[in-house]
């Protein structure tokens, strides 16, 4: 009995020394070792199923087609891409996050989808030493100074809320000329951020804010929270949920007497073909603020063309452009710090690889320049507002061109 | 000889005064919000009826429901958790019938043949999966101990839930709007009544009411009361238990059929998991009400629609709370624990016959 304890102390003594000597880059976060003939481990923490899944496998197929366009190898080394669904919710985004923490072949991560799953999973991909990308969180909290050092490891590519609240406000006053707004959140932190930017931005401009209510995400029956916000008479209402709730809004808003004639407005979250599915023809005529495609320019069009021949349908959401860039900002930075053998052995230091995406700067993405801050933000944030109109919804399309723009 | 009064002295308990506390604390919570909130006069008369009736539109919804859970219980002492399953399959099928007239131009020719169709195929979807459902989930497992079917139900609720997933698919579905029932019906002065509140009160009303007669007067409901009051006896009696229950699971399952279509021309979406939240109301409804008890399900379906609807801005709005509609669901199960306080058995009691062996 203590032969064998000794026996596999001193096995294990040895097989830690062998590790070390035989990593030479070395790495206060540890050092991820690719044998030659292994795969680069990428994962995801994306929401591939229930009600907001087409957020989930339209970001999904972004890095899928990213990964097509290297033709699969980076450094001589097969991408492997692989992860876990989140749910759109913070239980469903700590569970991912703790899957993908214990897999020590994990060099990345690419997610999550909803503000609320990375809230409690960033910290914990970056215990882990993984860091992560998202292209589709915008809660303002996650790159806020004042994030603590917990979120070290996470970067996006998607847009600030701060720039899409402050560009729904600005519409709303300066375009409709809306002088009486009310908004209404779902309690999850992409909603309650946003729609308290857009409030702040508001006010700024000279109008006046005459309701601020909040619906859970499940809710139904939307006409008791409406009726109450028609008693402050308000002119434009701004609802940046997702697609179930908002979907129910939509229907239900003009049912409600001393709301026949206000203006809608949603966000990204619910700018998708489901929504159109969920809203029917209540949506037309109702504005959403959304990446700007138009912006994106001709390396958009090609991507468009491989999304269609790939997968037989056109894009499913506004982030697949965002998570296409998170993909390739990863590369880059793969093969910025890896350290090959002559046998074809990688090594990559995990705080290494997180300086080096922190470091990315210049980098000529879909969505514009991708350039990161201290903080992780990234993007290049154009926002425009757009339109739905009853082709929209009769051919289930997302509107192609812009209705106004900030710049 | 002890007097009445001292008998009752001596039988109360610590925690009964302190649940006695915690009633009264919660109804002057309530009685002062309503008052601060009718003298700040905020809401129109019209709007207090606007939320009544939109209260009672979803509290008839849930009374139908609520009818399922509290038949099944009475015949079989077990709550059938799968109902919001059987609710949810009827209206999702009924869709891709209701999206074919829609395309077909049939909707907008012969609106009532449509409805009529549609409500076929739904309460006839619902009423296989719950006749299945007892046959395949539940008759096994009659004499097991309590506990295995609840978990039973349980599992069946997921395994049909995904298995309609699997077959009709994660997305939203907007069911196609009648037109007959768009815009409202003034009453006087600007009150007025939306169409399609007034068909889902009166459709769920002569749902119930039927329902209920048939309970009440038939050779068929009277077996039903019968093997609810005692099973061996009323097979001494020769009464057939098996079909007696699986017609019980058949009565719940058209109620929900119908209230499925009923709630699907109201929010007019459905989905995989649309069950799940009225599933859980009607059960709240049901108990409520007192589970087993036909117009107790019908009065707690009722009173949790018109508290869900009005008890934010009623109770909440007069202390100033930011967003009081986010805890309309706080509110429902609050008073939900005032009425078991006071009283145990739910509002009419726990019974479905008068007698119990």
């Amino acid at each position: 009995m203590k032969r064998s304890l000794f026996l596999s102390v001193a096995l294990l003594l040895f097989m830690a020394a062998s590790t070390i000597f035989a990593a030479p880059p070395a790495d206060p976060l540890g050092v991820v070792t690719i044998k030659p003939g292994e795969p680069i481990h990428i994962a995801y923490w994306f929401v591939t199923a229930g009600s907001d899944s087409t957020l989930g496998i339209d970001t999904k197929r972004g890095v899928e087609i990213a990964i097509d366009d290297i033709k699969g190898t980076l450094l001589g080394h097969k991408i492997k891409f692989d992860g876990q669904d989140t749910g759109c919710n913070a239980e469903g985004g700590q569970a991912a996050a703790t899957k993908l923490a214990s897999d020590p072949t994990i060099v990345a991560a690419v997610g999550s989808n909803c503000s609320s799953e990375a809230k409690p999973g960033a910290p914990i991909l970056w215990n882990a030493g993984i860091p992560t990308v998202s292209p589709s969180n915008t809660a303002p909290y996650l790159t806020d100074p004042k994030r603590g050092p917990s979120y070290d490891g996470y970067l996006r590519t998607a847009h600030n809320d701060k720039v899409q609240g402050a560009v729904a406000a600005d519409f709303a006053f300066k375009n409709l000329k809306a002088k009486k707004a009310a908004t209404i959140h779902d309690g999850s932190v992409y909603a309650e951020q946003l729609a308290n930017v857009f409030a702040e931005t508001f006010k700024k401009n000279g109008g006046t804010i005459v309701a601020q209510e909040a619906v859970a995400p499940t809710d139904t029956d939307m006409k008791p929270v409406l009726t109450k916000i028609a008693t402050a008479k308000p002119e434009f209402i701004y609802y940046p949920i997702f697609v179930a709730a908002a979907g129910h809004i939509t229907r239900q808003v003009k049912e409600v007497s001393g709301l026949e004639k206000v203006a809608l407005m949603s966000a990204d979250g619910a700018f998708s073909v489901d929504f159109y599915k969920a809203a029917g023809e209540s949506a037309v005529g109702m504005y959403h603020s959304s990446p700007d495609f138009e912006a994106f320019g001709k390396v958009y069009e090609d991507f468009i063309q491989k999304h269609i021949k790939k997968y037989g349908e056109k894009t499913l959401a506004p982030f697949h452009a965002h998570a296409y860039d998170a993909a390739n900002m990863i590369f880059k930075a793969i093969e910025k710090v890896a350290k090959k053998e002559k046998d074809g052995t990688l090594y990559i230091g995990r705080k290494a690889l997180r300086d080096a995406l922190y470091a990315t700067k210049g980098m000529k993405g879909i969505t514009g320049n991708v350039n990161c801050n201290e903080f992780g933000d990234c993007a290049d944030p154009r926002i425009a507002v757009y339109k739905t109109s009853a082709e929209n919804i009769k051919t289930l399309v997302m509107p192609k061109k812009s209705f106004w723009k900030p710049y | 000889m002890p007097t009445k009064f001292q008998r009752w002295k001596e039988s109360i308990t610590a925690t009964d005064i302190v649940m006695w506390l915690i009633g009264f604390a919660l109804l002057i919570f309530i009685i002062m919000g309503s008052i601060l909130t009718l003298r700040a006069g905020r809401y129109t008369p019209v709007q207090w009826f606007d939320f009544v009736i939109y209260g009672l539109a979803q509290g008839s919804i849930y009374a139908l429901v609520a009818m399922g859970y509290t038949l099944v219980y009475g015949v079989l002492r077990m709550i059938n958790f799968a109902h919001s399953e059987v609710f949810m399959s009827g209206p999702f099928t009924a869709y891709f019938v209701a999206a074919y007239f829609s395309r077909s131009s049939l909707l907008e020719s012969h609106p009532v043949i449509c409805l009529i169709v549609v409500f076929i195929v739904s309460m006839s979807v619902s009423t296989l999966i719950a006749f299945l459902l007892e046959r395949i989930a539940y008759r096994p497992l009659r004499n097991a101990p309590r506990l295995i079917p609840l978990i039973t139900a349980i599992g069946a609720s997921f395994t049909l839930m995904y298995l309609f997933r699997g077959l009709y698919g994660t997305g939203f579905q907007a069911y196609p709007v009648w037109e007959i029932f768009s815009g409202k019906l003034p009453i006087f002065e600007g009150f007025a009544i939306g169409k399609i509140q007034i068909f889902v009160i009166f459709a769920a009303a002569l749902v119930m009411v039927t329902l209920y007669l048939f309970i009440q007067r038939t050779r068929i409901g009277k077996a039903v009361r019968s093997v609810s009051e005692d099973k061996e006896a009323a097979s001494l009696m020769g009464v057939d238990i098996d079909k007696t229950i699986s017609i019980t699971f058949i009565i719940g399952g058209a109620a929900a059929g119908a209230a499925g279509v009923l709630y699907a021309l109201v929010f007019k979406q459905v989905f995989f998991m649309m069950g799940f939240i009225p599933g859980i109301k009607a059960f709240t409804a049901a108990v409520l009400g007192g589970i087993g008890n036909i117009p107790g399900a019908m009065l707690g379906g009722l009173l949790l629609g018109l508290l869900e609807s009005i008890g934010p801005a009623l109770f909440l709005d007069g202390f100033d709370i930011a967003a009081p509609y986010q805890l309309k669901d706080a509110i429902a199960f609050l008073v939900l624990v005032l009425v078991l306080i006071f009283r145990p058995t739910g509002l009419l009691g726990e019974r479905l016959a008068v007698k119990k062996a």
